[in-house]
């Protein structure tokens, strides 16, 4: 990347390094190398804090010093949002990452910030419980990292999103403030709901230092069946029945792709004898369908769209649509993607959110995604793109902020006035 | 109050929109926490988004708070009026706008009543699923400002969970939609935000909520404990075997004995009575109900008993749901708390209660949503009798504080209010009050919604928050700043 295009750094003088090992230890403040690299700019430091004072002294005194901040827990999706406008510290929570109480008898539990998904999962599952979410890449992905990105899967249609999952946080604001919103209680209405705020913020507005979740059982037994349909039209037809009907699934998706006719997976959780019935209930339910049993690994389908083989034509978004758009939204897609001679697939969830995976040369995708990005906010949808290759003309990756941008960016200001936080990544330059 | 401005707002509502009587004003003095009591300048009674932008404008220029009112059955003081302030009444925005039962939403107008909205979608086989005990009476547009739960919350989630988007008049009359009939609409979730902050964040016009199709069974089971101890070792039984209830409420003997005095619920007398709903598909009702069935025997449970028909089932809630005013029968007076705590505490919370209760020479009834930890301490008293409601008052507090010590909270669905502002001092630290007051002036730098609530103490927005450092960039001209 040449100079002219690079985001601007700001020079990190060597007083300011020296606050930051005074107050971190040598050991917690490293040199980048390339690998640390955010949207192609290489910012200068690493911050590793071991703790929440730690992390919002250092914010603090990054924020006192005009530093641009970039906040990383597992780094899976750095490349997440627009890229930033500028960078020089990446403050790592990788040294936050304990479980600090696993409440099992109230169904809770709190935790820092930079631990993994899959070693807080398998705290839980110690007591038979579970964070009920699906998020991608559960080994590297921390708790800070999905609550900032709003990551959710398949799982979201019974349990609901982070926000109905999130009951308490701790934050750091650039003026070095720690603030803790919610509690530990599942149901608590004092104060305004700051989980929520943060969560799907894309760390605009503070670092989520800790979390507390409500958690569920894990599932006593669980089934999957795989629906075939002839095309989109059936496949709509058969999720809206399932939706409308009173079976108890906890999980509804369908895929579609040029190459193949659709299927629509379900999921189930339950006991044996329950199981049993929902399963009779189904096929009841779709009786002209192809009905198989399905492996749980339909339930990762999301996930196999980013292993793409060639990062510099492919762009995966993510849209949301009104459940009973789906046939029409496929259409729509076809049409974008033939039009630009472009190859697709796309995985839809019952909820109305779903994963457009698009595949071809770097200068089709512009027009394939602005006409059908048009197309998804007119029927009240939107479309976000999550990844798309740095040769690509430049495209916002939000979309239409609507009419409420400007009070966003009034709480952007109480909160983060001088734009420290991964500067330029979220809509609108928030 | 000066009659000029009544007559700007009489030509924004008309005649009939507009209350100045003194006589009229009283109604609205106070909400269902009657022991406060503020009289208001000017109700107003808009009918469409237009007239509320309209009031919100005037009431902008002129520095006049405004605190918007639905049912006022609030139990917090929430829509107490301000002095020198008018009432917003949405009560005559009343229409359901629209029913989507593909995509399972509804669009109400705020003075929407709650349980109209199950009632309208029930051919369906839908409902709403936040069901405040008021719910026959309290509004959409009350239940987003409080952020109202009800019984079945433990599964089905709080009206946050159920509201979708929102259209809101912010403080200085614009207008906002935020989040959407869609899922995650770009930006931060300030439909979250908005959801249970009480009116202080602006007035809410148009709300669009989820609705959730009705189970195959509902199936209904009280248990009849020794105690309120063992009924609780129950509800940690059922919790540890991995069941979601839809419901666990509890009641102990005095909550029963007014309940029965006042609806014959038929419940069992006993020291501590469990009910536990769950609802699905009836295989997996079935076989659950069994081994609830043996966790509350194995817990001291004397009688157990499953309602038999929905007429039992819906006898069954009525007790519990009237289980407040019900105390009426049992006692002049009461104070209701909403104070919660992590359910492994309630022994340890029970057995101060009891104490104080004795130390103070006042009866405390006890109902509680039980799965969730939410209490309902009833402290009774006669406000004839001297000095008694204030020490009534000081009793609720205590127990509030003891939430707090358990690592709870001080309300679970009733909101903070006016009744309870002087306790968020003792549950959150400077900090992050400070940290929510900011949110505040991001929606309302003049403080003009519903002003005196919430927070302890009131807190001047500056219009330049925090330290303005000039970035490079916006000295070079390259970046703006906002």
């Amino acid at each position: 990347m040449d100079a002219a295009t690079q985001p601007q750094s700001t020079t990190l003088t060597r007083a300011l390094h020296d606050q930051f090992v005074a107050l971190l230890g040598p050991d917690q403040v490293r040199p980048t190398t390339p690998s640390d690299a955010v949207s192609a700019v290489q910012p200068q430091l690493v911050l590793e804090p071991v703790n929440e004072q730690q992390l919002a002294d250092a914010l603090r005194i990054a924020n006192e010093g005009g530093l641009a901040v970039i906040l990383r827990g597992g780094g899976t999706k750095l490349g997440w949002g627009n890229p930033t406008a500028r960078a020089d510290l990446i403050l790592s929570t990788s040294r936050l990452n304990r479980v600090l109480e696993h409440a099992w008898a109230d169904l809770t539990v709190t935790v820092e910030a930079g631990c993994t998904v899959q070693a807080l999962q398998q705290t839980l599952a110690q007591h038979g419980q579970r964070l009920a979410i699906d998020p991608l890449w559960p080994e590297k992905a921390t708790v800070g990292g999905i609550l900032s990105t709003n990551d959710s899967g398949a799982l979201r249609l019974r349990f609901g999103a982070l926000r109905d999952l999130i009951i308490g946080v701790t934050i750091a604001l650039p003026d070095g403030t720690l603030a803790s919103s919610g509690g530990k209680v599942v149901k608590n209405v004092a104060g305004y709901d700051l989980p929520k705020l943060v969560t799907g913020a894309l760390g605009t507005l503070g670092v989520i230092t800790r979390a507390v979740f409500r958690l569920h059982p894990l599932p006593r037994k669980t089934c999957s069946f795989s629906i075939a349909v002839s095309n989109p039209d059936e496949a709509q037809k058969s999720v809206l029945a399932i939706q409308d009907s009173k079976l108890a699934h906890v999980a509804l998706q369908s895929h579609f792709s040029v190459e193949s006719t659709p299927t629509v997976d379900i999921l189930f959780e339950g006991t044996e004898a329950g199981l049993d019935a929902q399963a009779a209930h189904l096929r009841s339910l779709c009786q002209s369908a192809k009905i198989s049993d399905a492996p749980m690994s339909v339930w990762s389908a999301r996930q196999y769209f980013w292993s793409f083989s060639d990062s510099a034509e492919t762009v995966i978004a993510k849209i949301s649509i009104l459940p009973a758009d789906l046939a029409r939204t496929i259409e729509l897609i076809r049409r974008s993607a033939d039009s630009s001679h472009l190859h697709w697939q796309s995985l839809m969830y019952a909820t109305g959110l779903g994963w457009l995976l698009l595949e071809g040369s770097a200068d089709n995708f512009h027009g394939a995604l602005t006409s059908l990005r048009s197309e998804l906010e007119k029927m009240g949808g939107s479309l976000a793109v999550l990844y798309r290759p740095s040769n690509m003309p430049e495209f916002d990756a939000w979309g239409s902020p609507g009419n409420s941008l400007l009070l966003m960016k009034a709480v952007k200001s109480r909160l983060d006035p001088s734009h420290t936080l991964n500067p330029g990544r979220f809509l609108g330059g928030l | 109050m000066n009659p000029s401005l009544l007559t700007q707002f009489r030509s924004i509502v008309g005649d009939r929109g507009l209350i100045s009587s003194p006589e009229e004003l009283h109604t609205y003095e106070c909400d269902g926490l009657t022991n406060f009591r503020v009289l208001p300048c000017a109700v107003l009674l808009p009918t469409s988004t237009e007239q509320v932008q309209a009031i919100v404008r005037v009431c902008h220029r002129e520095r006049i708070p405004f605190v918007a009112r639905g049912s006022g059955t609030g139990l917090s003081g929430g829509a107490l009026p301000v002095e020198n302030g008018i009432v917003l009444s949405l009560a005559r925005m009343n229409r359901i706008l629209e029913v989507d039962i593909p995509n399972a939403r509804v669009v109400v107008e705020p003075g929407v009543i709650n349980l109209d909205v199950t009632v309208r979608v029930q051919r369906q086989e839908y409902f709403y699923a936040p069901d405040p005990s008021s719910q026959s009476v309290c509004s959409i547009g009350g239940n987003v400002a409080e952020n109202s739960g009800g019984a079945h919350c433990l599964k089905y989630g709080f009206t946050t969970t159920h509201v979708l988007g929102l259209e809101v008049v912010l403080p200085d009359g614009s207008l906002v939609h935020l989040g959407g009939k869609t899922l995650d609409t770009p930006g931060y979730d300030l439909a979250g935000v908005f959801v249970g902050s009480e009116g202080t964040l602006g007035v809410a016009t148009r709300i669009i909520l989820r609705i959730v199709k009705r189970p195959e069974c509902i199936r209904t089971l009280l248990a009849a404990f020794p105690s309120t101890n063992e009924a609780g070792a129950a509800v940690s039984g059922i919790i540890a075997a991995g069941m979601l209830p839809a419901a666990m409420e509890m009641m102990d003997n005095l909550a029963i004995q007014a309940a029965e005095a006042a609806v014959h619920a038929n419940y069992p007398d006993c020291g501590g009575l469990l009910l536990v709903e769950l609802d699905g598909p009836v295989a997996e009702v079935e076989a659950l109900m069994t081994h609830v069935d043996e966790i509350c025997r194995s817990n001291g449970a004397r009688e157990i008993r499953v309602a038999q028909s929905e007429t039992e089932r819906a006898l069954v809630w009525k007790g519990r749901k009237a289980a407040f005013a019900a105390v009426g029968r049992i006692s002049p007076n009461y104070i209701v708390q909403d104070g919660v705590i992590p359910r492994t505490a309630l022994p340890q919370v029970m057995s101060e209660i009891e104490r104080l209760s004795k130390e103070n020479g006042l009866r405390v009834a006890n109902v509680f949503h039980a799965g969730d930890g939410n209490l309902h301490p009833l402290v009774l008293y006669d406000r004839r009798i001297s000095g008694q409601e204030e020490a009534a008052l000081a009793l609720s507090f205590k127990i509030l504080e003891l939430c707090i010590v358990a690592g709870g909270s001080i309300t679970g669905e009733h909101g903070v209010g006016e009744e309870k502002k002087s306790m968020m001092a003792k549950m959150f630290a400077e900090p992050d009050l400070a940290t929510m007051q900011r949110v505040r002036c991001a929606f309302d730098p003049l403080q003009l919604a519903n002003p005196t609530k919430v927070f302890p103490t009131p807190r001047l927005c500056g219009e330049k928050p925090g330290e303005y450092v000039l970035h490079p960039l916006e000295t070079a001209g390259l970046a703006e700043r906002f």
